[in-house]
């Protein structure tokens, strides 16, 4: 890992503005560095400020107190935005209101187009972004009578056509069925693989333990922070905070308060078929010999 | 079956988009679905699957083309039919109803329907109350809120409210809790069952999430290019992984993994959808 952050937040505070002497507290003095290749996931219930600092990663909102920088760039400078978004990209819950054309590479073209891409540079980036998320076959077709998870898809290969660094998916399955999230999991995944810096803000906590590190906001803090597996581990805290845990991590939890001997510290599927094949197998010797 | 007439009954019901254009599109092909009162039935399907396009003709949203749609013995068919007086019957929640919600105070919103019957006025309160409580609305605490600086999950509430002081026979929920965080998806569930079991609603629901689909339904109907291709209970449903594979639907997280002990060669009941049933079945297989 690279000692140089690619996102940098600074004692960050951010409050919504009812009226002149009424306002909302959503972020309270929060830091975070997010570095290169890295795979990170926020989690919180609603209204915890996952989402408002997810928004902060690209400068779509400015803190009112501390910073944000970006590769350096403080996202306050209006002037470098553009070099900001260009870098961070994000994509959104509703996969509706994300596409902006009538044909698929339109649409995956709206961003070169503003920033105004030579015609030969725009299709091959065109070309690279729909083939890294498998939407080739769908280039001249009509956007609207895509899945939702298609749509999603295309809308992670707008931002991909702009080159950034870092991909910011603000509870981007959130609105689609298991396969199209398998889908863009499966994008998501690839992209990582091969470099891309990811940060998730989900609800989805099997999502969460494909992470490298799992933030927990409660109240516009940090409250947690570790790999998947500490965060997991602590069930109690999670509930407090009325966070779920994957189901493989309940299922091996409730098998080992009936059953010790079992693991309850397992967040992936394989991994509880495997501690069954363990115990199974151990069990089995035991009576065999 | 012996039976009091169903409180929905679907006939051979088929819809064509654009009919006569080069872009026709059947939506809905012969289908044939009955819905016993005081049931929860999920329905499940691609997009496409003709799912949105059954659920309008519901409430008269789309009257049919072919084939009969009656509810509670009214036949949404008959042109005559005052689509009022359906729609006291039904109440059709959409999907980010919260999206819809027009009013500036949160009891104004939810009395609008009420209020649009012609009730009194007293009786008009008496369901505002009703209705909030029934949803988990403090109705003093929360009538006089602004709908705007409220959660989603809130939001969604109020919608549900709304539709609910129209107090209707058959509640039609399109994608119930999408997008909402699990504290307000389950809470949220546990008042549909609630309004389901206990006030003995019919809840008809559309859900491409099968967790909630678990944790709700007592039927599951799944379609696919405009027909019914699955038709049963949770435990058949989930239990079929070959069917659920030919038809592209998804299962809960706990029920990959017992498919997944089953292909090791364990002796599994793939049918436990719930993570508890789950940790009960592998108990079984270690202890045993």
């Amino acid at each position: 890992m690279s000692t140089d952050p690619i996102i940098r937040v600074e004692n960050v505070s951010f409050a919504y503005q009812l009226n002149q002497d009424q306002q909302v507290p959503v972020l309270q003095n929060v830091s975070l560095e997010v570095f290169p290749g890295e795979y990170v996931a926020i989690i919180g219930h609603n209204g915890s400020g996952k989402s408002t600092l997810s928004k902060h990663l690209n400068g779509i909102l400015t803190p009112k107190e501390g910073d944000v920088f970006v590769n350096g760039i403080n996202t306050r400078d209006k002037a470098r935005i553009h070099e900001v978004r260009s870098r961070v990209g994000m994509v959104f819950q509703h996969p509706d209101n994300q596409i902006v054309a009538t044909i698929v590479e339109d649409d995956v073209a709206f961003g070169l187009e503003n920033i105004g891409t030579a015609e030969e540079e725009m299709k091959e980036r065109i070309d690279f972004a729909l083939e890294a998320v498998g939407m080739s076959a769908f280039r001249h077709r009509p956007p609207h009578h895509l899945s939702g998870g298609q749509k999603q898809r295309i809308a992670i290969a707008g931002i991909l056509a702009m080159k950034p660094q870092c991909l910011v998916l603000d509870e981007a399955t959130s609105m689609l069925d298991s396969y199209g999230r398998q889908d863009i999991l499966a994008v998501v995944r690839k992209l990582h693989s091969e470099g891309m810096t990811i940060v998730t803000v989900t609800h989805h906590m099997s999502e969460v333990a494909e992470a490298d590190r799992v933030i927990v906001m409660e109240g516009g803090k940090i409250v947690l922070q570790g790999t998947p597996r500490e965060v997991f581990s602590h069930q109690e805290r999670l509930q407090e905070l009325h966070l779920d845990v994957p189901d493989a991590s309940r299922v091996a939890a409730l098998v080992h308060t009936e059953y010790p001997a079992f693991s309850p510290d397992l967040i992936h599927n394989e991994e509880v078929v495997a501690e069954v094949n363990r115990v199974y197998g151990r069990r089995a010797e035991a009576s065999g010999s | 079956m012996t039976q009091n007439n169903p409180m929905v009954s679907v006939k051979n019901l088929s819809h064509v988009y654009m009919q006569g254009t080069p872009l026709q599109h059947r939506a809905l092909d012969e289908v044939n679905l009955e819905v016993a009162e005081g049931e929860c039935l999920a329905i499940i399907g691609h997009t496409g699957s003709g799912k949105s396009t059954l659920i309008q003709h519901f409430n008269g949203l789309i009257r049919p083309q072919s084939g009969s749609v009656i509810i509670n013995g009214l036949d949404v068919s008959q042109p005559k039919l005052d689509i009022r007086t359906l729609r006291r019957q039904v109440g059709l929640v959409f999907q980010n109803p919260e999206d819809q919600l027009f009013e500036k105070l949160v009891g104004d919103d939810v009395a609008y329907g009420p209020f649009k019957m012609g009730l009194p006025l007293e009786e008009v309160r008496r369901r505002v109350h009703w209705a909030m409580e029934l949803v988990g609305l403090s109705f003093q605490e929360m009538k006089d809120r602004p709908t705007f600086a409220l959660s989603g999950g809130q939001k969604r509430k109020v919608a549900l409210a709304g539709v609910l002081s129209l107090q209707p026979k058959v509640l039609v929920l399109d994608e119930p809790t999408a997008g909402l965080d699990p504290r307000s998806r389950k809470e949220l569930l546990e008042r549909i069952r609630t309004l389901n079991r206990e006030e003995k609603l019919t809840v008809i629901f559309v859900s491409h999430n099968m967790e909630e689909v678990a944790q709700l339904a007592d039927r599951v109907y799944v379609m696919a290019n405009g027909k019914a291709v699955l038709d049963g209970t949770p435990r058949q449903i989930f239990g079929n992984q070959e069917l659920l594979r030919e038809h592209h639907i998804g299962t809960p997280e706990s029920v990959h993994i017992l498919y997944r002990l089953r292909e090791e060669g364990y002796e599994i009941d793939p049918g436990a959808y719930l993570p508890e049933e789950t940790a009960l079945e592998i108990l079984k297989l270690i202890k045993r």
